[in-house]
């Protein structure tokens, strides 16, 4: 039987169910009957197709999925991988010297930069040292990740086609340097749909860099679903009372009131449903079910009072603080801990055109400690191996100095040729490190990794084949990776 | 250009029943082909295939990618998209044919799509595509009647289409028939006409975007005569809140926003030309002279200041201030942008994807989207805003002065001396337009000039080659295009989808017309009627298919789910816009002002001021408004497109981002929280609980009234004995927690009023935001 055909039958035993009920309706009862939550998906060329909310698009994954969930820790701006990741002892051996024409061969500047008449070579302020099984080079900014080297799968040859941060971000989100298509976390509900029934299947975070408190803006779109429904949009965590938008009842209304109220709207919309027969509004009645069930399930997963006191210490103690980075890594544990698919951090402030020595010190600081805390707290909870952790930023940034280069200030501006990002978990092979820079940190020499081969690598760790998962708008089946992209076979363990 | 045979209501009149059938069952997501290929009754092949509604989408969807209109993607210079190509004789020795009329068995296609080779087999097993086996039954039997070739139907002349005689059903106008005709053959009946009452409620929405008062339910109840209907359309149609909803519309479409869009988001002022758009609707000005003013105002004859500000159409695109961007990158951008504009919104073509390669599906080459891109490549303007909060060149200065004297369709609100408008300007040495390698700014190749596709209408010597010209060119009688597009927004208005499903397709991948025939009438009455869109609206409206029933049986259901064969209305929730100001209307809050600068109604805090670097401006921070400011109708919301209101979105609304000319509509759990909790739904359940307790002195009446105000219909006794004992229970909760209940009366700016005990009063807002809470408040009717 065509599956359309079984999902209205399905409906039709709602219906059945609601016209014999003519004294009005449990609602839990109601709620265990619809399982979930049901949308009717209209396809642009006018057929319907229906389906239940919690389900994505695929019937199943393309191939056995290595990994549940994502967490990405998103660094806008584009932090420096040459003091943060690819040593590269040459730029402070050659220190104020011009680069040379041959290494940057051609490569377009910034707005910020082309007016520059002179491109002083500048080395890492911070001492580089080796760690972990293979000896691999990591800052000294980031002492707490040195220490779990061996955990992270490092890509050093990443490289983007953007020079500026929104069309940057939002090509390494959507796929695409100009607005309107869906952000990655959207693509994944669409697709796979969701694992619970008790909250959202994308959710984002936000904090701000202590190292440079303004610096780039964020925008909602990179949290948008674009041309796909606006269930799969990624719902915004926040940190004070309201922690979800609307979620919170107004004041004077408590939860047993609020119960009531939503038994009255249900059995006030099954007599619509009763005479008019519309499908739609089932759908109404499981929705406003779901809300209520996020208004309690959020606030419990929000709540990190009851966290003990050594997850603190492993966390930092910007773990107590809500809105950190810090807390807000903690916060994408106990998500993870509730099977949300896509849970997208976004820490801001990475963008040192000038001043990098301080600034960078003090966005390391922010994030080094949780991030590794993060990733070993689920590998001791056995989350690790199908949860994938993703940490990096839109570019990288020039091996020479953006203004003036003193004996201790400089700046670096942005950088599409080459970058560092790493993943854990979910699947990847630990302790790597993948691709490389010439000496000068400026071009990839070896295994380069674009944006798209990145988003097709995630995804297929999530068990999608990136050319597979499409959606028909205008005409064209589009995909998070356009027209492009390769898996990544080498990374995967 | 088209040939003789072009007739396209035989193959509907022909084979309607298995038109219909198809287009139920007719899929083109991946997912649903396996769905279909399952089901038995997809087996039912047509007797006689028809090249445009049968074979066309196939070839189109999955084998124009490698055998289409794109030269360089095309693989063994195979092509489908021409019917030279596709009957051309292939390989080195020219042996062979993929499509030999008659002769399926030796035709190469077929031979490909049945093969079990994967070396062999159509479409490639790479290119994830792959065909049902009742699509490959389509185009073996096709071939089979003789493979007859036909243009397609869009670009075909607009039809002066007959009106089918019918024996049965209701008929208002010739809409009906069109309609009926299909319904007959297929021997379904309609659903029955709507109450009086819901059908006062869905055109009220549909022409306002408003509910219905009370008053004017009863008067349409009491109105016996034959016209009382009509009357009531004729009303609705000369408000100001018509012309409010149709430019609501026309600012998706339009990509209008109160910022700059990229980074750092800057404010912009546009409000001078949105509050032009709503005076053009107002005075009903013909959708021929609304277009060509804002296309090419500053090109007619002396222009005046008023076809100077419609101009700015083309300028509400995002405009970047990000430094350290190339400028000539984004200038390209803007230019891109009103060309693709141009094409969704005035043509129903995709051409923005023709910019980096030829079209993949249409008849759109890469030099047609240049050439039409040169049009819009003559604007004295930078790609990069400098400095900081500068405001992008071109633009006016409009002068308090001037304002109160001639351009008084602008609302100066907050008396601004000078008001800056960006609008359009030729330069007089026109920058030469080129086809750009792969889209790319700096990879000029092949100049070209302005042209449109002949495949369309002929851009001959009688159109000037610029932006006025292009616009004649578009409303010329032989136009196949913009006609058709333009009713078919309208019809999308009225009815929930269009005739044709993608307004923003009219091309090969987009649905096929529902009623085609009723599409060329729907047209070529437009044109006929000098462009008048209330003209076209009223002629919808009232039709007896717009007046029937939303009810639905299982068996409808079954047989038609998308409503693709109205027998039935379609059940519509509002937009995002309507719910709010719903809302807003029913308790009496809503400000009527017309026009003016966006205003800033609740908003969560911290939205913007979170997601801000260093800059913004004045956007930094979200500063609510206050007084009737909160209460304006929400297309005067304000809209900063890196953060748009959350509470619209979640409703659908669209970014602004682009040209948009359809919205989904989506049922999810966070809209359940706005309507719960937004403190503009619980302020607004507070009064229109005053509002009920003032009109009524007794319980069931107040509830009554509120309910009626609602959802525009009586409560029945069921629904009253709900709400009343609910009523009590709140009631007896609020009297022994009198803090809860000062508590929620606090909600809200609009001041309290003592009107009632607090307990009382509170209860009656928890029950009037039941109602606004049920599935009936937010749905049309």
């Amino acid at each position: 039987m065509s599956k359309i055909i079984k999902e209205r039958e399905n409906q039709m035993n709602r219906r059945a169910f609601f016209s014999k009920s003519a004294t009005g309706i449990g609602v839990a009862a109601l709620s265990s009957l619809l399982g979930g939550c049901n949308l009717f998906d209209q396809s642009e060329n006018g057929i319907l197709t229906q389906k239940n909310n919690l389900q994505g698009i695929l019937d199943a994954p393309h191939f056995a999925p290595k990994a549940k969930r994502v967490i990405y820790l998103f660094q806008s701006g584009g932090p420096s991988q040459l003091e943060l990741f690819d040593y590269k002892p040459l730029l402070n051996q050659r220190r104020g010297e011009e680069l040379p024409d041959s290494i940057r061969n051609g490569q377009r500047l910034t707005g910020m930069t082309s007016g520059q008449d002179s491109f002083p070579i500048v080395g890492s302020q911070f001492g580089f040292s080796q760690h972990g099984e293979n000896g691999t080079y990591m800052s000294d900014l980031m002492p707490y990740t040195s220490k779990i080297v061996d955990e992270l799968c490092i890509i050093k040859s990443m490289h983007t086609e953007a020079i500026n941060h929104d069309p940057a971000i939002t090509f390494f989100q959507t796929g695409s340097q100009q607005p309107g298509r869906p952000c990655m976390g959207s693509w994944l509900s669409y697709g796979m749909g969701s694992m619970n029934e008790n909250l959202p299947t994308f959710t984002v975070l936000l904090s701000r860099g202590t190292g440079r408190k303004f610096g780039q803006p964020l925008y909602s779109r990179l949290w948008g679903n674009g041309f796909l429904h606006s269930l799969h949009q990624g719902v915004q965590f926040r940190s004070g009372k309201d922690p979800v938008l609307y979620l919170k009842d107004p004041d004077g209304i408590d939860r047993a009131s609020r119960r009531k109220m939503l038994d009255h709207i249900a059995e006030l919309n099954a007599k619509q449903l009763e005479e008019f027969g519309d499908p739609e509004i089932s759908s109404r009645i499981a929705q406003y079910e779901m809300a209520y069930r996020m208004q309690t399930s959020v606030p419990d997963v929000v709540d990190i009072s009851n966290e003990p006191d050594h997850i603190y210490q492993m966390y930092g103690p910007d773990s107590m603080q809500p809105g950190t980075f810090a807390a807000n890594c903690l916060l994408a544990r106990r998500l993870a801990e509730q099977d949300v698919r896509f849970i997208q951090l976004y820490h801001m402030g990475w963008d040192q055109h000038e001043n990098l020595p301080t600034q960078i010190a003090g966005q390391a600081k922010d994030v080094d400690q949780a991030t590794a805390a993060l990733i070993m707290d689920l590998k001791q909870r056995g989350m690790l191996e199908d949860t994938l952790v993703i940490w990096g930023g839109e570019f990288g940034r020039t091996n020479y100095s953006q203004g003036t280069l003193t004996d201790t200030n400089y700046g670096r501006d942005h950088h599409p040729r080459c970058f560092t990002i790493f993943m854990a978990g979910g699947g990847v092979k630990p302790g790597m490190v993948y691709g490389e820079t010439d000496e000068f940190g400026y071009n990839i020499v070896k295994d380069p990794v674009h944006v798209h081969d990145f988003q097709a690598t995630m995804l297929h760790q999530l068990g999608i084949d990136h050319e597979k998962m499409t959606y028909k708008y205008q005409g064209r089946r589009f995909r998070l990776t356009d027209v492009h992209g390769k898996v990544v076979k080498d990374l995967l363990a | 250009m088209i040939s003789k045979k072009t007739n396209i209501s035989t193959p509907l009149v022909l084979v309607s029943i298995i038109v219909i059938t198809l287009l139920l069952l007719f899929p083109s997501s991946c997912k649903t082909d396996q769905v279909i290929s399952s089901s038995s009754i997809a087996k039912a092949i047509p007797d006689k295939i028809d090249f445009n509604f049968h074979v066309k989408p196939i070839l189109s969807d999955r084998c124009f990618t490698c055998h289409g209109p794109d030269e360089n993607a095309r693989k063994e210079n195979l092509r489908f998209d021409t019917k030279e190509g596709a009957f051309a004789a292939l390989g080195k020795n020219k042996d062979h044919y993929a499509i030999i009329p008659n002769d399926a068995e030796n035709s190469t296609l077929i031979q490909r799509i049945f093969s079990e080779d994967p070396a062999e087999i159509m479409p490639t097993p790479e290119s994830n595509l792959t065909l049902t086996n009742y699509e490959k039954g389509i185009l073996k039997k096709w071939i089979e009647q003789g493979a007859e070739w036909k243009e397609h139907w869009s670009f075909l002349p607009i039809k002066n289409s007959e009106i089918p005689e019918v024996s049965k059903g209701k008929i208002n106008n010739p809409i009906d028939n069109f309609v009926l005709a299909k319904l007959n053959a297929q021997n379904l009946t309609s659903m029955g006409m709507a109450t009086k009452a819901q059908l006062i409620r869905r055109v009220t929405f549909d022409l306002t975007g408003l509910p219905p008062t009370l008053e004017e339910i009863d008067n349409f109840k009491k109105d016996k005569s034959p016209d009382a209907y009509e009357k009531v359309v004729d009303r609705l149609l000369q408000t100001d809140a018509y012309a409010e909803t149709m430019t609501t519309n026309w600012l998706d479409l339009a990509r209008y926003a109160d910022s700059h869009g990229y980074q750092d988001d800057l404010e912009r002022i546009m409000f001078p030309w949105r509050d032009w758009v709503i005076h053009a609707f107002k005075k009903n000005m013909p959708y021929d002279q609304f277009v060509t003013w804002q296309l090419a105002g500053d090109l007619l004859p002396n222009p005046t200041r008023e076809q100077i500000i419609a101009t700015a159409f083309n300028r509400n695109h995002k405009i970047t201030q990000e430094g350290g961007v190339i400028p000539e990158e984004y200038r390209v951008e803007y230019v891109s942008d009103r060309t693709q504009t141009f094409g969704t919104a005035f043509l129903g073509l995709t051409f923005e994807c023709a910019k980096c390669h030829d079209h993949k599906y249409d008849a759109i080459q890469q030099k047609d989207y240049f050439s039409l891109f040169s049009f819009f490549n003559n604007v004295p303007e930078e790609g990069l805003i400098e400095p900081y909060g500068a405001i992008p060149k071109p633009y006016i200065k409009l002068t308090k002065k001037e304002i109160e004297e001639t351009l008084t369709f602008i609302n100066n609100l907050d008396t601004i001396e000078e008001i800056p408008l960006m609008v359009m300007e030729e330069m007089p040495q026109k920058r030469q337009a080129h086809i750009l390698n792969r889209g790319a700014y700096d990879q000029p190749t092949t100049p070209v000039n302005p042209e449109m596709p002949k495949s369309i209408l002929a851009f001959d010597e009688k159109f000037s080659k610029d932006r006025l010209g292009l616009s004649n060119w578009l409303f010329s009688k032989e136009n196949p295009l913009t006609a058709r597009v333009t009713v078919n927004r309208l019809w999308q208005q009225c009815f929930g989808k269009g005739i044709v499903a993608t307004p923003d397709d009219f091309g090969n991948q987009g649905s096929l017309p529902t009623h085609p025939e009723l599409l060329d009438w729907l047209a070529t009455e437009l044109m006929n009627n000098n462009w008048d869109l209330k003209a076209s609206l009223k002629t919808m409206v009232m039709s007896a298919t717009y007046q029937q029933s939303s009810k639905v049986t299982e068996e409808l259901l079954e047989i038609d789910p998308e409503n693709d064969l109205l027998a039935r209305a379609s059940r519509q929730r509002l937009s995002a816009e309507m719910i709010r100001d719903h809302a807003l209307a029913t308790s009496g809050l809503l400000d009527r002002t017309v026009g003016g600068p966006s205003v800033k109604p609740y908003q969560p805090d911290g939205l913007w001021a979170e997601t801000i670097g260093g800059g913004g401006g004045s956007l930094a921070k979200y500063i609510q408004d206050k007084g009737s400011k909160i209460y304006r109708r929400s297309i005067y919301t304000f809209w900063k497109r890196t953060v748009p209101p959350p509470s619209m979105m979640t409703f659908d609304a669209t970014t602004r981002d682009v040209c948009t000319v359809k919205r989904s509509t989506t049922s999810t759990p966070l809209q359940a929280l706005v309507m719960l909790n937004d403190p503009q739904i619980v302020e607004a359940s507070r009064v229109l609980a005053y509002h009920s307790i003032e009109k009524e002195n007794d319980l069931e009446k107040r509830i009554g009234l509120m309910f009626r105000l609602a959802t525009s219909r009586e409560i029945t006794s069921d629904e009253l004995n709900n709400l009343s004992s609910f009523f009590n229970e709140e009631k007896s909760r609020f009297e022994k927690s009198p803090t809860a209940a000062k508590e929620l009366l606090q909600i809200g700016e609009y001041p309290q009023r003592e009107l009632l005990k607090e307990p009382e009063m509170a209860a009656y807002t928890i029950i009037a935001n039941v109602i606004f809470n049920l599935d009936e408040t937010i749905t049309k009717g």
